[in-house]
């Protein structure tokens, strides 16, 4: 498979970064936005334009720096990447307009210090979709816990304060003391930590250390939030809501399934988990978690942990889908983090809205809200259906090639577990639609405050909205990437 | 060339200098500083470039060849660890001005005397290939210490006092190992010796004079349990001291160990035939533990930084007793690294003190928004001991870390990570203070709002420096290893 | 063994020196008599430096009716090893200026806490 040299995922990665300084030096807030907006589309383009050749089998790197004999700090795009990478790149685009709306309609304090973060987020979660090593892999992925921790505790409250204490503990944490050892016994088993269809251990390591390494991975990335490492997720919903959004919706906790999936098909290798049957005990973990993940989240009442639970069930998804270790499940997976990236932000979204026009942040305070906030509700409808995985949206495809994946494992104990989890899913989410929708509220009188939310919030969810249902009737781009990618993995 | 011996005597001379016209004239001691150790500092580096091309350099003193004569022997170990103490030392000056300026006024020319005696003695100790003249400089540069550390207020003249009780004894042990050395083989030059001692190995007289040179080098690189004295001298000390002292003495120490280890006992003694190292590894890994659970216990982060060097040391003596070639690299690589990682923390630390805010962590609150370049420094040089990629802290890790793999130690591998998750820990708490806290919690109301209340550019720029440092230190970590540390470890080292 | 001890004399002596020092400097209370015990334990060590060079029936390392600067051979058995000497010198310097530098600093501590008495020190340090 063809491999072509540029500079393109250098710049691609780090447009955001370079923005920084640009972001500190601006003295007002709408040149500020203006960039912003500039270097996102600029990353966004530049992610495009590598798109045609990575849909034809070329893969492009780039050599950063040799930091240590024999390994470098590289960037490589290929198709798991592309995918990563376009879905990120174009929801910063949508979350930066919706940050404005969100952001000044509740006159944040800090927004410089927000966007330049956030700016460095995007970086080093571009940076690990593209990482064609481990070692780049964990450099951008603690680059973004450390980008992100800012983020978390914005409001610099109590609260703030004890969630970002949990969110590094957990994050930074387990990194350094599960996923570095890890990847220094791979290193020293194999000289290499460079990402490779076939895995880099061989065939001839044994159970207990692939076993002990894969457990090490799928812990030691808690991004993923595979239970129990998964308590920071909610406490993490302290953040402003855009934050929760773009970032725990779609690229903290993707990174972290991401480098999973990286690591289990890159790093260890389909062949030798498969011949030593490894992949049952991850199978395993991530059913229980997106299990009682879903049935917590039917318990929760405040709106953004509800959908924090449901993010750490559909993360588990796409950890199934690789630990299935079958070439549908695999796409399904892959296609899952596009697909649920849409569904979740749009959900998000809507959570914000609702804060920002009225003010409301639980589940039973939403009664009848769906007269007032039509519009938002119904883009909370799609997003929900997105979710639970129901046509016309795009969740359904990407759950169709779970199925399909676990059919072809002859897993069917997966099987029924993704079933069970997708009627909770439908559980939890369906009722909010409903009460907001039919449900008229007792006493009119004390909401008249509420109206629909404001146009920089309402446009992005539109779009978000809009974007679940266009990728179930267009999902080749994501699909094909996703092919592509199994095809290196399983086929040959 | 003359650079070796110049390299010493410059400083030295520089010393005087600046202690004699100090008295006539205050305004010149800092230039006179400048200049001493920037000539160091350019002769260490054209050293260095000269072990890169050409090998090896030797430079017997007057001509006098050795065992009879005392001769300075600088091979890629010395060269490097040469520049990183020039360095260091050279950055930290514009540092301290303010601080003399203002506390030390009538102070300047002792002041910056034993500064550069103690660069001095320090160099001598690096560059010098004769045993008991080590021994000379250790105590030039320990008696210098001695004195720049009780220059501080409040309980710095006993903390030193306690530093010359301790720092006595392990000079002395070192002094007696060098006697048992002589005895033996009636040589002084380390070279010399190294190629009498084979002979010799069985002998129980050439077993005691190493134990003792190890256990007195050892008391005076602060391993613990052997640390007693560090906390204290190190917290009370003044700042512009500590920030030259901390990130040298103890990795000059760990430079005379690993010297020891592979240059005087050769590797086969210390390795093979003494069957010490794992016994030795393990008591790193009390070390470490050890540290970081006193680190933790503190509630001022001058005194917690002391014990995060503890627990450094302790890294580098685990790294190198784990006789593989990876711990080896990774110990020097670490000598480098956490000279610089040290120096950028104290340096920060030291902006903080200059301003008039306490050190005690409820002192620090706020301190983002007042003193945000000192607070990058300071994150620089948290995140570099953490060990997060790509700060310089992360590579040396890397090292010690696949050098207890391969050595198939794995209580030292679980120290590490232990000791990373405990910095982790540490240094956090302080960024969620200065990021959290309103401004002068203890000083009750504060009148500046959210005005920027940095320490003076003189300060504030050879920390930037550093911090940068750390990083691009870190991305060329590959071309340190492979073009200097490589041969600084025994060819014959798997 | 007591020919053992008696041929290997200096090092008993010098051993028991040393742990006199040593116990000074631990045990003690009084500032100065632990700066004094902490001289003791170098003075040892320089005891035994020194004594490691005597040899038996040799006179002290001094030329008599030395021919000039023509080469002069020596017959080295005679005389006393004047190395360790020398560098014993340096050792003393050495002992001396720390032993300046301890007891500058016990001046500095007594001027500030009035006493030279570690316990009453740490009392005072305590209740500050």
């Amino acid at each position: 498979m063809p491999v072509v040299v540029s500079v393109k995922p250098f710049f691609a990665v780090f447009v955001s970064l370079f923005l920084v300084p640009v972001l500190l030096s601006c003295r007002s807030p709408n040149v500020r936005e203006a960039w912003t907006f500039v270097a996102a589309a600029v990353k966004f383009l530049l992610i495009l334009s590598m798109l045609p050749e990575v849909m034809s089998g070329t893969e492009i790197v780039t050599h950063v720096a040799e930091v240590l004999p024999g390994l470098e700090i590289k960037f490589r795009v290929d198709a798991l990447g592309m995918l990563f990478a376009l879905v990120s790149s174009f929801l910063w685009i949508v979350t930066t307009a919706y940050s404005i709306g969100y952001m000044r309609g509740l006159a944040e304090h800090s927004q410089t210090r927000y966007f330049c973060y956030f700016s460095l987020a995007l970086s080093a979660t571009i940076g690990v979709a593209f990482s064609a090593n481990l070692l780049t892999l964990y450099l951008f992925y603690e680059m973004l816990s450390l980008a992100t921790y800012p983020l978390v505790t914005h409001h610099q409250d109590a609260e703030a304060r004890s969630s970002g204490r949990k969110y590094l503990l957990y994050i930074l944490g387990t990194s350094i003391a599960l996923v570095l050892p890890a990847m220094l016994i791979c290193y020293n088993l194999s000289g290499t930590l460079e990402f490779s269809s076939k895995g880099i251990l061989g065939m001839d390591a044994g159970t207990p250390l692939v076993v002990t390494l894969l457990l090490m991975f799928v812990f030691g990335f808690a991004k993923a939030a595979v239970m129990p490492l998964h308590s920071w997720l909610p406490a993490a919903m302290v953040a402003p809501t855009p934050v929760s959004a773009l970032l725990h919706a779609v690229a903290v906790v993707k990174v972290g399934a991401f480098s999973i999936l990286r690591a289990v098909t890159g790093i260890l290798g389909v062949d030798l988990l498969r011949n030593l049957h490894a992949g049952t005990i991850v199978c395993v973990l991530a059913s229980a978690t997106f299990l009682i993940a879903s049935l917590i989240a039917l318990s929760q009442d405040g709106l953004k942990r509800r959908l924090a639970f449901s993010t750490i069930g559909q993360l588990s998804y796409i950890v199934l889908g690789v630990a299935l270790l079958s070439p549908k499940a695999l796409m399904g997976g892959a296609v899952h983090i596009a697909m649920h990236a849409f569904g979740k932000i749009t959900l998000f979204f809507c959570a914000g809205a609702i804060f920002v026009a009225g003010g409301k942040t639980r589940v039973s305070e939403l009664t009848g809200i769906g007269i007032r906030m039509p519009f938002t509700m119904a883009a909370f409808f799609l997003g929900a259906m997105s979710v639970i995985g129901l046509p016309p949206t795009g969740g359904f495809i990407s759950k169709w090639y779970l199925v399909l994946g676990t059919l072809e494992a002859k897993q069917w104990v997966f099987l029924v577990a993704l079933l069970a989890s997708s009627l909770l899913n439908a559980a939890y989410f369906l009722p909010i639609v409903y009460r907001a929708f039919f449900i008229v509220p007792e006493e009119t009188s004390h909401d008249v405050s509420i109206h629909e939310a404001p146009p920089w919030c309402l446009v992005p969810l539109g779009i978000t909205a809009a974007g679940s249902v266009v990728l179930f009737f267009y999902p080749e781009v994501f699909l094909g990437l996703a092919q592509i990618a199994a095809e290196r993995l399983f086929g040959g | 060339m003359q650079a070796p011996a110049l390299l010493v005597t410059v400083p030295l001379l520089g010393a005087l200098l600046i202690s004699i016209t100090g008295r006539l004239n205050r305004k010149v001691c800092f230039p006179l500083a400048a200049v001493s150790l920037g000539v160091s500092l350019y002769l260490s580096i054209l050293l260095l470039f000269a072990v890169l091309t050409e090998g090896e350099v030797f430079y017997k003193m007057g001509g006098w060849p050795p065992p009879w004569g005392i001769s300075y022997h600088i091979d890629h170990l010395n060269a490097l660890v040469l520049v990183v103490v020039s360095l260091v030392s050279f950055v930290n000056l514009p540092a301290t001005y303010r601080y003399v300026h203002r506390d030390f006024a009538d102070r300047t020319g002792p002041f910056y005397a034993l500064y550069v005696l103690m660069v001095a003695g320090l160099l001598g100790i690096v560059v010098t290939g004769d045993a008991f003249n080590l021994y000379v400089l250790l105590e030039i540069a320990a008696l210098t210490g001695y004195a720049l550390i009780a220059m501080g207020e409040a309980e710095a003249p006993l903390a030193s006092l306690n530093y010359v009780l301790m720092g006595t004894i392990g000079a002395s042990f070192y002094l007696l190992g060098v006697g048992y050395l002589y005895i033996v083989t009636g040589s002084l030059n380390m070279w010399d010796i190294a190629s009498l001692l084979p002979n010799l190995y069985q002998s129980k007289a050439v077993f005691a004079a190493f134990a003792i040179m190890m256990i007195g080098i050892w008391i005076k690189m602060a391993f613990f349990p052997l640390h007693a004295w560090l906390p204290r001298a190190y917290v009370y000390a003044p700042s512009p001291v500590s920030s030259l002292v901390a990130p040298l003495v103890t990795k000059v120490m760990v430079y005379v160990m690993i010297r020891m280890l592979l240059s005087v006992f050769t590797p086969d003694f210390a390795f093979s035939t003494l069957e010490l190292s794992r016994a030795v590894v393990w008591l790193a890994v009390v070390a470490i533990v050890g540290a970081a659970l006193l680190a933790l216990a503190q509630q001022n982060l001058k005194k917690m930084l002391a014990y995060v060097i503890v627990s450094e040391v302790a890294y580098m003596v685990g790294g190198a007793w784990l006789g593989n070639r990876a711990g080896l690299t990774g110990s020097i690589l670490h000598i480098s690294n956490d000279a610089l990682m040290t120096l950028c923390v104290f340096l920060a630390a030291g902006n903080i003190a200059y301003k008039g805010r306490g050190l005690d962590f409820s002192d620090l609150g706020g301190l983002f928004e007042k003193m945000p370049f000192t607070m990058a420094g300071l994150l620089a040089g948290a995140l570099s001991i953490i060990g997060v990629p790509p700060t310089c802290g992360f590579f040396s890790k890397w090292y010690l870390i696949s050098g207890a793999i391969q050595a198939g130690h794995y209580g030292f591998l679980v120290a590490l990570l232990f000791s990373s998750l405990v910095h982790t820990v540490l240094f956090f708490r302080v960024i969620e203070r200065c990021y959290f806290e309103p401004v002068g919690q203890s000083h009750g109301g504060h009148s500046s709002g959210k005005a920027m209340e940095e320490a003076p550019l003189s300060m504030v720029i050879p920390l930037l420096l550093v911090a940068v440092g750390l990083i691009v230190l870190g991305i060329y970590s590959r071309e340190l290893v492979v073009n200097i540390i490589q041969y600084a470890v025994p060819a014959s080292m798997v | 063994m007591i020919s053992t001890l008696i041929a290997k004399y200096n090092y008993w002596i010098y051993i028991t020196l040393m742990m006199v020092g040593m116990y000074a400097m631990i045990a003690k209370n009084n500032l100065v008599k632990k700066i004094i015990g902490m001289n003791v334990f170098q003075t040892a060590i320089i005891l035994f430096f020194v004594s490691i060079g005597a040899k038996q029936d040799a006179t002290i390392p001094v030329l008599e009716h030395s021919h000039g600067p023509e080469a002069h051979t020596v017959r080295a058995l005679d005389y006393i090893n004047p190395l360790p000497h020398v560098l014993m010198l340096t050792a003393i310097v050495v002992a001396v200026a720390t032993l300046g530098v301890a007891l500058a600093l016990a001046v500095k501590v007594f001027n500030r806490y009035h006493t030279l008495e570690e316990d009453e020190i740490l009392t005072q340090i305590r209740e500050e």
